[in-house]
Order: structure tokens, then sequence, then C-alpha cells
């Protein structure tokens, strides 16, 4: 079954144009690790299938089980089951963490046509997911990433993916700033959500996160552009000569100039 | 202006749920200030000799005042003339002796208000003195109240039934000829609250008034006089809702606080008076005096308010911390949006050894509104130890509105201990987003962002209150991120 498709997208930020025709198909129960340079247009991507305001769509279309994505409100996509775990989880001070997750959660399963968890059931859910990414009780109680490390806003990410079980999960650089045990604690998480009824879109910088969390497909993003697709080896190629020859490669073969 | 700040103005222009208008005659004095009104509220209420005399002084000394013009606040003139200063709903017999006998369009106003008047306060364990306009219509759980001694009624009864106490305290906090609107009040208030709590009571129910200003071009003023004697504790809730109308209409209440020797007082506050069209036309002016006097040993008095409401408000809930060891607290939220202005703050008078005090100020700001922090904190020369902390976090919410502080500190003491911290801030674009995309609307992520800001009051309001003010933050909050 198709959960994503990406025909030929282009987008503008501030009159510039970062993504020039993207195109990409993602299966449900599929791993695709988005790799590129800096200024390729990853963090766009990603923005750009979560609704963030202030891109423009020029061309292209996003198919999203079957509904225009495009066309839906950032909030919307969420219920939908879009979910992005964000390379900088933003601060809500004096609002607890739990009290978020429990709003998020409330507001998917409104939109599923479920009741709301009360206090007790809610607790028990959360407590259990919580073990997934070994955080602590206390953590529910701070505010939203407030203080946090980066480890621990990074895992506080995964829970609330856990909790809210998406069926797209868009990871924007969740390897960025981890050391190595988090990167695994992380990683042991997202892998403990893979299934069959579920999609990954990676994206990434480096190498190290798919070692850990290991895709099937693997996508090389230049200048707005997918220029070369292969499985998980072609990642340890990228390691080992880096990005520069990305710039000379050939247009992949079936996109408009 | 881009999707996001459409629909956060779009959330703003919501309606005023509280703007129905009640249709019951009343009797009403035409419109004017001289002696005679004067003369003739006092007469209408029966009062004794000594409470006119009172009155007139207060008159007397208002005429040669003028208008405060120091606020960051802009009306046109008021005129004092056009104003009517007395409106009560018709009498049937002799007032109501009971719920049965209170005009059922009045208990359906409360109702709609949500005011639990009826069976629903005994069952929420809430005493009401509802004030109708200018009259106490109805006031539940006096006598169980009386059974400990403690005296909760109309001040317009306590005139009458406890004149001593009157005498004594009445005006001893703020006196009449204290400041312009205080000074009117003291000439023409014809209701109000009273509660005195005797020595070691600890009063063992939240003490609630709604006010609602109902009839057109009525000023409302208050009076409401507390008085914790030693040992004692009460907490006092105070609501206030206006209908809409295109006039502005006045409110200058005046609200005075005794604590006595280890006595507590607790007086919270969730105003909502109509603040006007988002043109800034009609709303209420809310000038108010609020005072207490933290006059025994080791006594402390809280303030919370939490403001959304108003054209224009004015409003300062001081202490003065005569006691040695006394406390005096001050959490303020104070909202702001359209075109409403508020000028509010506190004072904390530090004149005994070893007092302190707490204030904690949050301002938000949305459409053109402006919304400005007023502080002093004065250490008197004898105020040995004396510490304060004050926070004043403004929130902007869009481009038009405005924010200012104005912090007084005044210290005569060296042994004093003053902090004082300030940040301004804008809800993110950043955490809109965020909390999209977890699901929620932006209407939910704005409220629940903008309580996040204001929990350090919140949480210091009785539960019951502590939720109608997170809701009323959320629908009086509009504006626009920039």
């Amino acid at each position: 079954m198709k959960m994503l498709e990406i025909k030929n997208l282009h987008a503008k930020i501030d009159g510039k144009e970062i993504l020039r025709g993207i195109n990409l198909t993602v299966n449900a129960g599929e791993v695709h690790a988005i790799m590129g340079p800096n200024g390729a247009g990853k963090s766009t991507l990603s923005n750009v299938l979560t609704g963030r305001e202030g891109y423009e769509i020029t061309q292209g279309e996003v198919i999203y089980k079957g509904d225009n994505l495009l066309e839906l409100e950032p909030e919307e996509r969420a219920r939908r089951g879009v979910f992005l775990a964000f390379q900088y989880p933003v601060e809500i001070p004096g609002v607890s963490n739990i009290y978020l997750l429990k709003a998020a959660l409330n507001a998917v399963r409104k939109h599923q046509g479920l009741e709301e968890l009360d206090a007790i059931d809610f607790l028990t859910l959360v407590r259990s997911k919580m073990q997934l990414v070994k955080m602590d009780e206390q953590f529910l109680h701070r505010s939203v990433n407030e203080g946090f490390s980066g480890g621990e806003k990074k895992r506080n990410e995964i829970l609330q993916m856990a909790l809210l079980e998406p069926q797209l999960a868009i990871m924007d650089e969740t390897d960025s700033g981890l050391d190595i045990d988090a990167l695994r604690t992380v990683s042991e998480g997202v892998n403990a959500l893979r299934s069959p009824e579920r999609s990954f879109v990676m994206i990434t910088h480096y190498q190290r996160l798919l070692d850990y969390i290991v895709p099937d497909f693997v996508h090389v993003l230049s200048e707005g552009r997918i220029v070369k697709s292969g499985d998980k080896e072609l990642a340890k190629e990228l390691e080992k000569s880096g990005y520069s020859w990305v710039h000379d490669a050939p247009e992949p073969e079936g996109q408009p100039a | 202006m881009n999707d996001q700040t459409q629909q956060l103005e779009a959330i703003t222009q919501k309606e005023y749920k509280a703007g129905f208008y009640t249709d019951i005659e009343s009797d009403s004095l035409p419109p004017g200030l001289n002696e005679d009104v004067v003369r003739q509220i006092s007469m209408i209420k029966g009062e004794p000799e000594f409470m006119l005399e009172w009155r007139l002084k207060a008159y007397r000394h208002w005429l040669t005042m003028d208008t405060p013009e120091w606020a960051h606040v802009h009306y046109p003139e008021i005129d004092y003339q056009a104003v009517s200063y007395y409106s009560a709903p018709k009498k049937k017999t002799d007032g109501p002796k009971s719920l049965d006998e209170v005009d059922p369009e009045l208990l359906r106003t409360y109702e709609k208000l949500g005011v639990p008047l009826d069976e629903r306060a005994r069952l929420a364990g809430v005493a009401v003195d509802a004030v109708f306009d200018s009259v106490s219509v109805s006031n539940t759980f006096k006598d169980k109240l009386a059974e400990q001694g403690i005296l909760f009624m109309p001040i317009s009864e306590a005139i009458h039934e406890h004149p001593e106490l009157i005498k004594k305290y009445l005006g001893s906090v703020v006196p009449q000829k204290d400041n312009y609107y205080a000074a009117l009040n003291s000439a023409v208030f014809t209701d109000g609250s009273f509660v005195y709590i005797p020595k070691g009571v600890r009063c063992p129910m939240e003490l609630s008034t709604y006010f609602r200003i109902n009839a057109a071009n009525t000023g409302q003023f208050e009076r409401t006089l507390i008085i914790a004697d030693d040992d004692s504790y009460v907490s006092y809730l105070e609501g206030c809702t206006a209908p809409m109308r295109d006039e502005n209409q006045l409110h200058a209440a005046v609200v005075e606080l005794v604590a006595m020797d280890r006595a507590e007082i607790k007086y919270s506050t969730v105003q909502n008076w109509y603040p006007g069209d988002e043109n800034g036309k009609g709303g209420i002016y809310n000038f108010v005096t609020k005072r207490a006097a933290c006059r025994g040993v080791s006594s402390k008095v809280s303030w919370t308010q939490v403001e959304t409401g108003s054209a224009i408000t004015w409003k300062y809930p001081s202490v003065v911390l005569q006691g040695d060891n006394s406390i005096g607290e001050f959490y303020s939220v104070a909202v702001t949006n359209n075109m409403q202005q508020a000028d509010t703050g506190t004072k904390m008078i530090h004149l005994g050894k070893n007092t302190s005090s707490t204030i904690i100020s949050k301002g938000i700001s949305a459409g053109r509104s402006s919304n400005a922090y007023r502080g002093l904190v004065r250490i008197g020369p004898n105020a040995e130890n004396a510490r304060n902390y004050t926070e004043c976090d403004s929130l902007l919410m869009g481009d038009k509105c405005a924010a200012h502080t104005f912090p007084y500190i005044e210290v005569k003491n060296p042994t004093a201990q003053v902090e004082h911290e300030a940040s301004t801030s804008k809800i993110s674009e950043d955490q809109l987003f965020y909390c999209k995309q977890r699901g929620l609307d932006v209407e939910d992520a704005v409220s629940m962002i903008v309580n996040g800001f204001c929990k350090q009051v919140i949480r210091e309001l009785p539960m019951e209150f502590a939720v109608e003010a997170q809701n009323l933050l959320g629908l009086s909050l509009e504006g626009s991120v920039g």
C-alpha cells in the first residue's frame, strides 16, 4: 500500500526555490533515509510535508493515503497520522509535558472517533510508553522541553511518537546532538515502533544513525532533487566519499529538467 | 498578514459571552451629582447620621480634586453629571427574604453567568453575596456563617447592624481623601460586601461576590470591607461581568482589607467586565482602589487577580505591611485585547520589621491594546530586614500591541533586599507550529501556551476559580503573532 507519494514537488521560501522536483514513493512499513549535504533541502522537505508556514508550493503534489496532503491544515495532517520528530523541539514554559501529551493524544483520538482517555487510563498508557525510551516519570511534570538536555528532548519526541502511534513518521535530524548512549536509546525506541503499517522518513546528514535504524531505502538529496537512490549500502558509500560527488551527478532519468 | 495571524485574529474576535441585558424595572436616581444626590443615597439606604457626614466629607473633598493623569491610559473626559448614582431593582415588598422571592429574571441572569446562587451553591460550598447593580439581592449561607460569629452581609446592612465596626474600620485603609475615585466612591457608594472574621476562626468556605452592572448609564460604586481579626483566615472571591453596551460605564470600587495579628486574607478576583468592541466602543472604565493593611504581627494578605475585561483598568491592589513579620503577595494576570488599556500593578509598603512581599505580574497584550505594569516597592526607615521579590513578565501577541513596565523602588533602610526581574516575550510561530504538529488547533495551542505563561498566578486561585480563569484566558485572547 502506498503511504506517501511525492510527485515533482517544487517549493520556494522567500522567493528562492529550494525543492526543485522531488519524486518519492514510500510504502507502508518502509523506512526511507534521506541524506544530503547542508542546504540540500532536507528540512524544507519535512516542513512542507507537515505544513509549516512560509513555504510556497509552486508545482507538484503530495498524496498521503490517497488524499492531497498539501490541502490539509498542519493539525489535520497530524491527526491523520503524520508525525514530525523535530530537529529542535520547542520549549513551552509553564506547560507540563503530561498536559501536552494528553492534549495531543486526545486530539488524535477525537479525530478517530474515540473517546478521550481519562486521567488514569492515560497515565497507565504513558507510563508503558516511557519505558520504551527509558524516561523517568518526573519528565511528565516538567515544562515541555524546558531545561531538557539535547538527548532528553529527542527522547521526548520519540515518546510523543510512541504515544500518538502515527502512520507516517518524519524524523528530522533526530541524531543531531546525541551522544552514543542517547542515540542507542532513541534508536531502540524507533525500532520498537517499526511495523508493517507504519512508515518512516528519516532525514539525516550522517550515516551513523543508519547503523542503528537500518533503512530499506536511502536517497541522496542535492540542490532540491533526489539525485541517487539505493539501499543501505549507498549510505556507507556516502560516508566514505562524502557529498562532493553529488553535485556532478547527472539528472536522474525521467525527471523534468 | 499571514494565515496564522488571521487564524489568531479570528479566535480573538469572539463575542462577549456575558453580554446580555436583563429587563427588569429598576429604581434609579436621575443622572447628576451634587450634595442632594449624596443625601438622597444616604436617605434611600436609611443610613445613620454618621454615614451621611462621612459621605459629605468625601464629596466635598472630591470637588477639590483633579482626575489622576499619571496612568498610561487615554480616554475622553468623563462627565460625572451624566452618570446616575443609584439604581436598584424595584422592590416588590420589603425585598426578598429568600431565593423564592427574588425576581426570576434576575436569577436567570445569574444562571447565565454561572453564578451558583441556589442549590448548586450549597453543593459547591460557595457562599454568594450577589450585588446586582447597587443592592445585594441574595446572601446565602449567612446563617450558617453566623454560627461561628462570621459576619458576611451587604455593607449597607452592616452599617445598620454593626455601626461600631464600620466606624472603626471604614476608610481606615483607604481614606475618603485617598484619591479621586476613592473620594467619589466614598461619597456615593451604594452597596458592597462586608466580612468580619472573629478571633481564631478559620472561615470554613470560600466567600464569593459576583458583581454585575446592568442598568445603562449607571456607575457602580461598591465598597467592600473585610476584617480578619487575630488568628483568623478567610478566602474571598470576587467575579465581575457586565452586559454589552455602547456607552462606557464607570466602575469605581473601593476594597479595604484589614488583617490583625497572625490573620490571613486571600482575595481573588476574576474580572471580566465588558471590554468594549474591537474598535474600542463601549466597555467598562474600571477605576478601582484596593488596599490591604497587614496591621497585626505575622499577618498575611494575598491578592490574586485575573483581569481580562474592561475598556480601561486602573487598579493597584496594595498591601501596607505595618505589623512585624507580615507578608504581602500580589499575583496578577492582565490580558488586554483589541483597544483595551490596562495600567495595573501593586504597591508594597514595608513599615514593619522582617516584612516580606512577592509580586508576580503577567501581562498579555494582543490586538491594538496597551498593557502597563506599574508597581511601587517602598521600604520605610524602620523596616529592618525587609524583602521584596518582583517578577514582571509580558507576552506580546502581534505587532500592534504594547507592553510597558513602570517599577518604582524606594528604599530607606540599608538592610532591605529588593529583587526585580522582568521579561518580554512573544508567542513564537515555532511554539504554535509544534503544538499544531501534535494535532492541537490554534485556539487550544494559544490557550495552552498562555496558561503556561500564567501558571504561577493561576495556581494561586482557588480551584473553581482557576478553571474559570483558564477558560476566560482562552476566550479573551485574540491577537496575532509577529
